[in-house]
């Protein structure tokens, strides 16, 4: 009986679906985030190793199962050697980083704020720069033999350079209205550089820091490994030649806990100084 | 051209020339401003309005020219962009490069642009409208003997530009420095200026003192004689007339 109603109410139907959503686009964009997604991949790898090594599907000798890695961290904790290695490579570390710091730091102004500094020092650094750090080693062995001044020098200069690449260009990068203000409010020369200078160079000098950071960490786990007979790297070294591989994880996992935590701190301190860019960034 | 008297004036420029390359842009130009005079300065672009203003206010380094200036020691300048120093809070942007603790004096100059409380605020976190204030205090705080300002509402929307039109006049009322005011808004020359120059080619084609009572109408006749004087001199021969 609908039947013969069909044409017409056909008819009737059309305008309304046709207007109903009135444009409804489709999604391109990702969507939404998953709640705690990023942690999602990660725990996945581990689930999937817990799992290989349950099922004796992964070989003890070439990956140990995450318990043994956490026994052995245990282990080594208790006994003393993973702190003195961790405290060993903080210091190489640490000492590399704050020298390099300071120098490049220092090396940036004095190429930023005259001209004489850029004439000597930029070139230089630039050349430098075509130099990979790593690739001095077999000079400054020749130099400074293999003990801890070698490793801190050869983790300074890398830092060095790349805090000096950076901080020199936010330097240099500063606006020249800011300068021509600076002028017309009769700035003396320290003033400009307190008020103007290091403020306008800051968030380079922090982009600088964090590279500096990470490049330090890398420096000291290649160093580490050549030629050491302490530290991180070192306890890796010899687990290599032992086949320990619990231990090489250990080690792994503290030199990604130091450059997560440095970061981390970084992240924080740049927060706080360059509060005033909070207001940019949203 | 109407000449100045030569009593004392605050600034006093003579004979200014200025080349930048083959092209000479100011030409032997000559002005006075009076103590507390508001002048405005009008061109067409590329007339040498901002060269003018810049070598007023010093900042013309490594440019090839001559002539004479007298310019006192207490000048402001207030630029297009309000050029606050992002990482210097307002009062701190207010008080920059003021020898001794000017705090109070800041604060002062900041409630009078209406910006009190907002002491402590970025620079970003202001509209621009408020961001020229803060840019007007900064100059305030100094007590210039002359103000110089190279199109500083130019930037902003009609409706800031009117507000802001009020509070200059106020300020300068109360403050009475020198004002040289770089526009090439007409109706904003003849509604705040005690003078208008006309600049063209390096010189000084129309020197136009604007005698208007003190709330100036745009419906004024007076007001839109001196209008299309003015945009005459600048080239436009249609005197729109509503």
């Amino acid at each position: 009986m609908t039947q013969t109603l069909a044409p017409p109410a056909r008819t009737a139907v059309v305008p309304p679906r046709a207007a109903a959503p009135a444009v409804r686009r489709r999604r391109l964009g990702p969507g939404t985030p998953l709640p705690y997604g990023r942690a999602a991949g990660p725990l996945l790898v581990v689930a999937l190793w817990c799992a290989a090594s349950a099922t004796g599907w992964l070989d003890p000798r070439l990956l140990s199962a995450p318990w043994t890695v956490v026994d052995t961290g245990v282990a080594l904790v208790r006994d003393g050697t993973l702190p003195d290695s961790v405290l060993t490579s903080l210091r190489r570390a640490g000492l590399g980083f704050l020298i390099g710091g300071v120098a490049g730091t220092a090396l940036a102004l004095a190429a930023g704020l005259s001209r004489v500094g850029e004439a000597l020092i930029d070139g230089t650094v630039q050349v430098k720069r075509a130099i990979p750090s790593l690739g001095l080693i077999p000079l400054l062995i020749l130099w400074l033999g293999i003990g801890e001044g070698f490793k801190v020098v050869v983790i300074a200069i890398g830092v060095a350079v790349t805090l000096y690449l950076q901080t020199h260009a936010s330097l240099t990068g500063i606006d020249k209205r800011y300068v021509e203000l600076a002028e017309v409010v009769g700035l003396s020369r320290r003033q400009f550089v307190r008020k103007v200078v290091f403020p306008g160079a800051l968030p380079g000098f922090f982009v600088g820091l964090r590279l500096g950071v990470t490049g330090s960490w890398l420096f000291l786990i290649v160093l580490e490994q050549i030629n050491a007979t302490s530290g991180i790297g070192y306890l890796m070294f010899q687990a290599q030649n032992y086949g320990q591989s619990d231990v090489i994880v250990v080690g792994l996992v503290v030199y990604g806990l130091f450059g997560f935590a440095s970061d981390a701190v970084l992240r924080l301190v740049e927060r706080r100084v360059l509060s005033w860019r909070r207001t940019l960034s949203g | 051209m109407a000449a100045h008297a030569e009593r004392v004036s605050a600034v006093s420029v003579r004979g200014l020339v200025r080349r930048f390359g083959q092209r000479t842009v100011l030409d032997g130009l000559d002005l006075d401003i009076a103590p507390g005079e508001f002048v405005a300065l009008l061109g067409r672009s590329g007339s040498g309005k901002s060269t003018l203003l810049r070598a007023v206010a010093g900042l013309d380094y490594d440019v090839v020219g001559g002539g004479e200036l007298r310019v006192p020691r207490e000048v402001a300048v207030a630029f297009q962009d309000s050029r606050l120093l992002p990482w210097l809070r307002v009062l701190d942007n207010v008080v920059l490069g003021i020898p001794g603790d000017a705090r109070e004096r800041g604060r002062r100059a900041l409630a009078e642009v209406g910006l009190g409380g907002r002491e402590r605020a970025w620079p970003d976190q202001l509209s621009g409208g408020e961001q020229q204030r803060v840019a007007l205090a900064r100059c305030l705080v100094r007590e210039p003997a002359v103000l110089l300002a190279d199109e500083p509402f130019g930037a902003l929307d009609a409706l800031t530009r009117i507000r802001m039109h009020d509070l200059l006049r106020e300020l300068c009322a109360r403050h009475r420095p020198a004002v040289l005011l770089v526009t090439h808004d007409v109706d904003e020359a003849v509604e705040l200026a005690d003078r208008v120059v006309v600049l063209e080619e390096g010189r000084i084609a129309l020197d136009v003192p604007i005698t208007l009572p003190a709330p100036r109408s745009h419906r004024d006749p007076l007001f839109q004689s001196h209008r299309d004087r003015l945009l005459l001199a600048l080239g436009i021969t249609e005197g729109t007339t509503p």
